[in-house]
């Protein structure tokens, strides 16, 4: 970006270009530190977990093997948070593009109204969704199903789908299928040939947005399930408890939690572009 | 990216059910309103219900049924008790208000104050601290060259753990003979009950959310261009002064935005003193969870009525949040914000160099217009 250029020639004085590495490191301590002693807690024998040296003295994935046998089925609850996420992200999507199409391109009475709606409606808390679905879900025995944590997740994956979608495809330009449409192509194939292409790299991003928060969701599989069958990982890892109330497998839950992370730390540092931009163009339209 | 001055061609194009010698087009006094043009519209009408039918039913099932559910359940008491026959009545009962009276009023009304008291500190604090803790990385990152791509993946290190891992990862932290302790020489029990236990729940808080907002402040700091601050060094003002009269009021829009999600987030504060602390523990009991456990005892009633008030106290706050400050969320882009005004001002900037202007204090001045 040419603002970033522009901003070289501001030569600075000795201690300035001190504080610059002085920042990075700062930042960096503050948000990679706790990851750190997750990941370095999850490598320490049970024996020694109460140990604070800052690299365990021998390492051991004592922690991961009991997280994958034992009594928590967590490869089973990894299963359930993979496919609640994925149907959720899915469905989300599908209704997405249509929707930020439909605003993005299209003149219609109400579009900001509808538009102000959908995000709106990601403000109501989910407890007040998951309150009377509870009920609703419990007379119809959808408790301890997926569908109990799919629809209730939808609620706050589509609004954040479609407000990243609508972004994305308006700054898109609009004349590729416009001269399409010149040439006699039809609004559909306009739309399949022409946008969807174009919009790719935001549908991923939106993609991995939503997976992300559907991935992390905790209140709704809370809520919807009590077979640990169904549990998804997030919740599963909550329910963790050692042979005694007062001792909690510490060594566990750090494998578990670091288990959880992982797979969002590598997307995370693939496509961190995309996600940093999928997350402030909100803020900067 | 797509170059700034894309985000203006949908609006300037053609409605494309007009064929190209369309008469209404060359008619030179109204070039104007295309995208009013009524014809058009009419056809796009249909084609934009059928398109965004699906979403609004599922959005309907999902959020407005369940709201209206819980308004009406709100209603009735599930507590089994006797009729004016003396027969035991099976299910609910209809009670009118009388749940609102007692959360309000009641025998227990403490409770929920305790949890409206912990839901608003909590929120308060916290968004406060990360705003500011934000606005400082923020800061930091827009000057750091080198080091960017690894500074944007760390930041979003935080942002990607799920809230209940960095619950248990906190909790860890702050066990009695954890991290925390050993690092500060204190012996202090932070995860019982108490104030400790709300430092806890804040610091963790404050750690997951504070990037997430450093982000968002910095992509509204990468659009200001150098010019203006150059113009305020001409002028002879600090780095404090610059900081005050032209970053702050231009990251405005981005940071007002920021801080209304994360209010929005933070009042509804349901997973971390769940899973740091622990459900019926008074000093971190906030309104979501007052809300969870009651239907966890099967007072769908009374968890209902909890709800609804929480819908209403974050409706009330983002009222307020939006009168006040101007945040602008709803807005599409269509309207062009003053932000996106300016962007564009600042590509054609980019493009033509502006003259020269007289005195540098009229650059500044410029740019605090829109």
């Amino acid at each position: 970006m040419t603002t970033q250029t522009l901003t070289l020639p501001r030569a600075p004085r000795s201690w300035k270009k001190l504080a610059q590495p002085v920042a990075l490191i700062l930042i960096g301590v503050y948000c990679l530190a706790p990851f750190y002693w997750m990941l370095v807690s999850s490598l320490r024998r049970t024996s020694d977990i109460f140990d604070t040296s800052l690299f365990p003295q021998t390492l051991s994935v004592e922690s991961y093997a009991k997280v994958f046998s034992g009594s928590s089925d967590f490869a089973r609850a990894l299963v359930n948070s993979l496919i609640v996420a994925t149907v959720t992200t899915t469905l989300a999507l599908l209704l997405a593009i249509f929707a930020a199409y439909a605003i993005s391109r299209l003149h219609f009475r109400f579009k900001n109204v509808i538009l102000a709606v959908i995000i709106a409606t990601s403000m109501f808390p989910g407890i007040s969704v998951v309150v009377p679905l509870l009920r609703l879900f419990s007379d119809i025995g959808w408790i301890n199903t997926y569908q109990a944590m799919i629809v209730p997740s939808l609620s706050f994956a589509i609004p954040l789908a479609v407000y990243n979608l609508t972004t994305f495809m308006k700054q898109l330009p609009f004349d590729l299928e416009e001269a399409a449409m010149i040439d006699g192509a039809t609004k559909w194939q306009a739309f399949r040939k022409i946008l969807l292409p174009l919009a790719a790299p935001g549908i991923f991003t939106t993609a991995i947005l939503t997976f992300i928060h559907s991935w992390n969701e905790f209140i709704i599989a809370l809520s919807m399930v009590n077979n640990p069958k169904f549990q998804t990982a997030t919740v599963a890892i909550s329910k963790f408890t050692g042979a005694s109330e007062f001792q909690a497998p510490y060594g566990e839950q750090m494998a578990a939690g670091v288990i959880v992370t992982i797979p969002l730390v590598i997307v995370v540092l693939i496509f961190q572009r995309r996600i940093v931009e999928g997350l402030t163009s909100g803020a900067t339209k | 990216m797509t170059p700034p001055t894309a985000a203006t061609a949908p609006k300037t194009s053609q409605p494309p059910e007009l064929p190209p010698t369309d008469p209404r087009g060359h008619t030179a006094d109204s070039p104007a309103p295309r995208g009013a043009t009524p014809a058009p519209r009419r056809q796009d009408g249909k084609a934009a219900a059928f398109l965004l039918s699906p979403t609004l039913i599922v959005l309907a099932l999902v959020i407005f049924y369940p709201l209206l559910s819980a308004v009406g359940q709100s209603l009735y008491s599930s507590d089994a008790g006797l009729d004016d026959q003396g027969f035991v009545v099976q299910g609910d009962v209809f009670v009118g208000l009388q749940n609102y009276a007692q959360i309000f009023a009641g025998p227990e009304s403490a409770r929920f104050y305790n949890a409206l008291w912990n839901t608003t500190f909590f929120t308060v604090v916290s968004v406060a601290l990360e705003t500011v803790i934000g606005v400082m990385f923020a800061l930091m990152m827009n000057r750091a060259f080198k080091g960017r791509a690894f500074l944007r993946a760390a930041v979003l290190v935080p942002w990607a753990i799920p809230t209940a891992v960095s619950g248990l990862l906190w909790r860890w932290m702050f066990q009695t003979d954890g991290i925390v302790n050993t690092l500060s020489g204190a012996q202090v029990l932070w995860t019982a009950e108490g104030m400790a236990a709300q430092v806890a729940v804040i610091t963790a808080e404050v750690w997951k959310t504070a990037p997430f907002i450093g982000l968002l402040v910095l992509a509204g700091l990468q659009i200001i261009p150098e010019e203006v601050y150059e113009a305020a060094k001409l002028d002879g003002a600090t780095a404090w002064q610059q900081f005050w009269s032209i970053t702050l009021p231009l990251v405005k829009p981005a940071l007002l935005v920021a801080v209304l999600f994360r209010l929005l987030d933070a009042l509804r504060m349901f997973d971390l003193p769940f899973v740091l602390i622990g459900p019926r523990k008074e000093s971190v009991e906030t309104l979501s969870i007052l809300a969870w456990d009651s239907a966890n005892q099967l007072e769908y009633g009374m968890a209902s009525a909890f709800a609804v008030v929480l819908v209403v106290y974050v409706a009330a706050i983002v009222y307020v949040f939006v009168r006040l400050l101007g945040a602008d969320i709803f807005t599409s882009s269509d309207a062009a914000t003053p932000r996106k005004r300016f962007r564009r001002a600042a590509a054609d900037d980019a493009v033509v160099p502006p003259a020269r202007q007289p005195g540098a204090r009229t650059t500044t001045h410029e740019v605090k217009q829109p």
